[in-house]
């Protein structure tokens, strides 16, 4: 386990931190000169230094942001310079974010913000009777009946009895409790993942807290762990098999960590992210009983549950497999589930909406997750309104249902085929191997990289994954991020690229890659 | 459902099991966290809603009953500083904006004011594929950036400010915990300590118990209009450096909860005091337009650090914290806010923009509100004067409340109020008879909680104990927001002094 930890700590390329944007370090050297008033002779040490700065918060690694992307912020300044390079825009397809790639808001939910935002459009005959009658009722539930106000801590009462109520027509009737949902700032930031985890991660030397994750996972679980100081513990989804989550494995690694740790939580991504896989029902109830065996508290983070996409695929929710299981189970599994408004059909990252629901949380527990929440005031209330109209959207019979339906089903319907477009294209380019994408927003294909590119690689101190993407990012203009940055089976090579550029745009950035790595095969036999 | 493993059945055993996650269990670093705005005395405060809108009443265990009706009518939340809660309107042009951004079909729209789109399609123009909805880099929007930089060196008479060292966040709140975290090392005698004023805003406390820093506090000088006093702070950091490493000191300035606005002179004070004893500088300005007393001035402490040269201006590390949820335009909700970086690491830099990213961005329409309020209608726009007519009335109804506040209370016998020169809080000190301290004691009570819990079970107005921001020992006070409008705050006044003299009598 620690040798696995150790592969995948080795693989994440360049640590050092001048490779944490150096246009932006420049900058500030230059922001620090504006600064003296004038020049002096000698500069005493800083307070907060490399050196002296929080160690956790330097072993943070995030590289859905990292270099690479810092890169291409800086590639897009020197094309809006007019420096010539061989292509004319940089592609981000290093983030899920969709509308920057050109999706359309949903217009039922940015008419009933617009109205929440200011009311006096209440009065206009432009807003269809629905949004209104919406927006109505989300300010009635808000201090003053303002967006302005903070929210209760655990977020606005009636959104999150809608959000239960969504949960429990997900799941064909499993209960939901409005007490069991906290509104959260997306599903990442302070509210949620990290938030759960701070309260889980105690202990010192081997009774330090341990944290399962996927490999290759979604770097937040990676940095957030770092930040806290606690365990990582590696587990290996299976490439061959679809990237599929296999309890051994689990086993495997629980038993290992048990050395040096002592594992008390279980995260899974599904449907996955980087690598797009969707849990069978089965492989959920193996899982439960293994977290159950083994007395782990489950983070299922479900951010993707509306994006699924291959036909013979379907999402099931930990929460409603874990009740049909029986009280057994579903009296005792502790659950942390997480959802957002940054994905699915809506696409609304900005926002920062999201949800966590506990099950079977100590009440004391729930008191000092309060609590912690508090600190922060409130979730942006924007945000907790745009996530009520994802769980409480336009129903048949009502004003808005069909034109609500329609941008829906297009948003999901161009998702799925890009997927498999995806899929298509990446395959036929040899050296490149590429997973069905039943489901999220990323293809990570495995990427075939000459021993002769390795070695350029390792003399530029990159992970040779890394050394790949910039070149792909120097030569296309095309970003997407390097699976050292996810973690990946030693002497394995990935990616993750978004799907979601328009489709014409996506052929071709599909086209680019494939020529590209034509090219880089040719050049480094 | 049927177990997909044999021995599955036999292996689970029916009943519940002990909890993964037990108080026992938990990282006892949160365990330790408090926060008193939103703590015990709030939670009865939502109860007693609901009971009102139930007509039901349910006793509180560790007070006498209270019998079956309710002796008010509707709780008042004086807890918080949440102007739109309490009935202050938006400020129009802001929401204006942030309606066209949010639905950029209304830009057709004759209902709105040319400024106010141009504006909307300024911040689009500037967001990625033209929309809120998508994520901004992690520092926040670039234009944005450079507004806030352009606000700053306005507001200090033309000291350059640099966008790069500008970092937009999710209030101000996520910002003072950033900057905190970076400077948390070391363990035993090494471990960092923060410097935090005693009475403070328990956000400072929560994050240090989070962080497992070492807490440090300097009393402010409640005798002189709560001032900070230099002395003091030599005090406090010499008996802190026998079992920590203070590195860093906050000053929240106009204060919050005591309400005093720093002179430029114990600014600069405060600044040598800094640089000598290698402290990195934490200013959380968030007040900064909330000044009412005459003669006050908010003086920001980027500007007094540049303005008294070197070796101080090019070498004292600073961070300066900024909000949308105070000022004018308490746009609470949002969640914007930003903060300044000065002389700060480049490194060290990069490493702050790193933790952001983990988190992706701050909210954009947060984001949006910030420019609006950074660089508001300029005189030749339309909006300029609605603006500007909006913004003076509120500002001229916190001066006439704060003023209002500090007058009633000192009228009351037992209750000592200084003059509330800026944020939007009193902290009167309350007098509390000898016997109510034994019962509240009795009761496992602080004496001021004990006297907080009756006042709201009584009058159903809701403020917070001085325990919960900390105070002097044997001193009792409260903080009272002046937010409620001007007639109904006068009520309030009045009920609280009433009941303070009961509660007094009754204990005597």
């Amino acid at each position: 386990m620690q040798r696995a930890a150790a592969l995948v700590r080795r693989g994440c390329g360049p640590r050092t931190p001048s490779s944490w944007g150096r246009s932006q370090s420049s900058a500030a050297a230059e922001a620090s000169a504006v600064l003296k008033v004038r020049p002096e002779r000698s500069r005493r040490e800083r307070i907060l230094t490399l050196e002296s700065m929080n160690p956790q918060v330097k072993a943070v690694e995030y590289a859905v942001r990292g270099p690479i992307v810092l890169k291409a912020g800086e590639i897009e300044l020197e094309l809006q310079r007019g420096i010539k390079k061989p292509f004319t825009e940089v592609i981000r397809a290093n983030i899920g974010d969709a509308q920057a790639m050109g999706q359309q808001p949903i217009t039922f939910l940015r008419q009933v913000m617009a109205l929440c935002t200011y009311p006096n459009l209440l009065d206009s005959p432009s807003f269809p009777e629905d949004a209104k009658k919406r927006a109505r009722r989300i300010l009635q539930a808000c201090g003053g009946n303002s967006l302005g106000s903070y929210s209760a801590s655990q977020g606005v009462n009636c959104i999150r009895e809608d959000v239960a109520a969504y949960i429990t027509r997900r799941d064909g009737g499993v209960p939901a409790d409005p007490d069991n949902i906290y509104l959260t700032t997306g599903a990442s930031d302070g509210i949620s993942v990290r938030t759960i985890l701070k309260i889980l991660v105690s202990g010192g030397g081997k009774s330090r807290t341990g944290v399962m994750i996927p490999i290759p996972q979604y770097p937040l679980y990676s940095a957030v762990i770092s930040e806290l100081d606690a365990i990582q513990v590696n587990y290996y989804l299976d490439e061959e098999n679809c990237w599929a989550l296999n309890v051994n494995e689990l086993r495997r690694a629980v038993q290992e960590a048990k050395d040096h740790c002592d594992p008390k939580v279980l995260c899974i991504i599904n449907p996955g992210n980087p690598t797009g896989q969707v849990q069978s029902r089965k492989c959920i109830e193996d899982v439960i009983h293994f977290a159950w065996e083994e007395k782990l508290f489950l983070l299922a983070d479900e951010v993707y549950q509306d994006n699924v996409y291959s036909p013979d695929c379907r999402f099931h929710s930990f929460k409603k497999v874990l009740y049909e299981m029986g009280p057994e189970y579903s009296s005792n599994v502790e659950l942390a589930s997480f959802h957002s408004t940054s994905k699915g059909y809506m696409g609304e990252c900005g926002y920062r909406g999201g949800y966590m629901e506990v099950i079977n949380l100590h009440p004391e527990i729930k008191g000092q997750l309060v609590k912690l929440l508090s600190v922060r005031l409130c979730p942006p209330v924007s945000g907790q309104a745009a996530m009520d109209i994802v769980v409480n959207p336009p129903v048949a019979g009502e004003e808005s249902f069909e034109q609500f339906s329609r941008e829906k089903e297009s948003v999901l319907g161009n998702l799925a085929k890009k997927a498999k477009l995806t899929e298509d294209l990446f395959n036929q380019v040899p050296g490149i191997h590429c997973n069905p994408l039943q489901g999220a927003m990323y293809a990570f294909p495995r990427i075939f990289i000459p021993a002769k590119a390795v070695e350029a690689a390792q003399a530029h101190q990159m992970a040779p994954d890394m050394f790949y993407c910039m070149k792909l990012l120097e030569e296309t203009g095309i970003c997407v991020v390097p699976g050292s940055g996810f973690g990946q089976r030693e002497g394995t090579y990935h990616f993750r690229m978004t799907i979601l550029p328009p489709v014409e745009k996506l052929k071709t950035v599909l086209q680019k890659v494939k020529d590209f790595h034509i090219n880089f095969l040719e050049k480094y036999a | 459902m049927a177990s997909s493993t044999g021995d599955r059945s036999q292996a689970v055993r029916h009943g519940l099991r002990a909890k993964v996650l037990t108080l026992d269990g938990m990282n006892p670093r949160v365990r330790r966290v408090e926060y008193a705005v939103r703590g015990p005395i709030v939670q009865r405060a939502l109860e007693l809603e609901q009971e009102l809108r139930q007509g039901t009443v349910s006793l509180p265990a560790p007070l006498p009953s209270q019998g079956v009706k309710k002796p008010f009518t509707e709780v008042i939340r004086a807890n918080i500083g949440d102007a739109q809660a309490m009935g202050q309107r938006p400020i129009t042009f802001l929401r204006q904006v942030l309606a066209l951004c949010v639905n950029p079909d209304l830009l057709s729209s004759p209902n709105f004011p040319d400024d106010a789109k141009k504006r909307a399609e300024r911040i689009l123009q500037a967001c990625g594929g033209h929309s809120l909805g998508a994520y901004s880099v992690s520092s926040g929007i670039q234009l944005i950036r450079e507004d806030v930089a352009r606000y700053i060196e306005r507001r200090d008479g033309g000291i350059p400010a640099d966008p790069n060292n500008v970092f937009l966040s999710t209030g101000a709140s996520d910002a003072i915990v950033t900057v905190l975290k970076l400077l948390v090392a070391g363990e035993g005698h090494t471990r960092t300590g923060v410097l935090i004023p005693i009475p403070q805003y328990p956000l400072y406390s929560a994050t240090l118990a989070e962080l497992g820093a070492v807490q440090v506090d300097y009393y402010l000088d409640e005798e002189r209009a709560w001032a900070l006093d230099v002395a003091e702070l030599h005090r406090a950091l010499g008996q802190a450096r026998d079992h920590c490493r203070p590195r860093a000191l906050c000053v929240i300035n106009p204060g919050n909860p005591t309400g005093q606005v720093q002179t430029r002179e114990c600014i600069e004070a405060v600044i040598r005091f800094a640089f000598e004893e290698r402290l990195f500088l934490l200013a959380d300005e968030v007040y900064q337009d909330n000044v009412y007393a005459a003669g006050s001035q908010f003086h920001s402490f980027k500007k007094v650090l540049m303005e008294m040269g070197p070796p101080y201006a090019g070498q004292q590390e600073l961070a300066s914290f900024h909000s949308t949820s105070k000022g004018y335009m308490g746009e609470c909700g949002f969640r914007g806010g930003y903060v300044e970086v000065v002389n700060m690491d480049a490194a060290v830099q990069q490493q702050m923009l790193k933790l952001m990213s983990v988190r992706l961005c701050p909210p954009v329409p947060g984001q949006a509100l910030l420019d609006l309020v950074v660089s508001p209608p300029a005189p030749t726009d339309p909006s300029f004067a609605q603006f500007q007519a909006e913004k003076q009335a509120v500002l001229a109804e916190l001066a006439a409340k704060a003023k209002l506040t500090e007058q009633v209370f000192n009228e009351a016998p037992g209750i000592s109020c200084n003059p509330v020169q800026g944020a939007m809080y009193s902290f009167p000190r309350v007098q509390l008879p000898p016997r109510a301290v034994e019962r509240a004691q009795e009761l496992g009570l602080a004496p001021d909680m004990f006297f907080c819990l009756r006042l709201l079970e009584e009058t159903g107005i809701c403020v917070v104990p001085g325990s919960g921001f900390g105070q002097r020992e044997g001193t009792y006070h409260f903080r009272m927001t002046i937010l409620p409008p001007l007639e109904k705050l006068r009520l309030l006044l009045e009920k609280l002094s009433r009941f303070h003299a009961k509660f007094t009598l009754e204990y005597s």
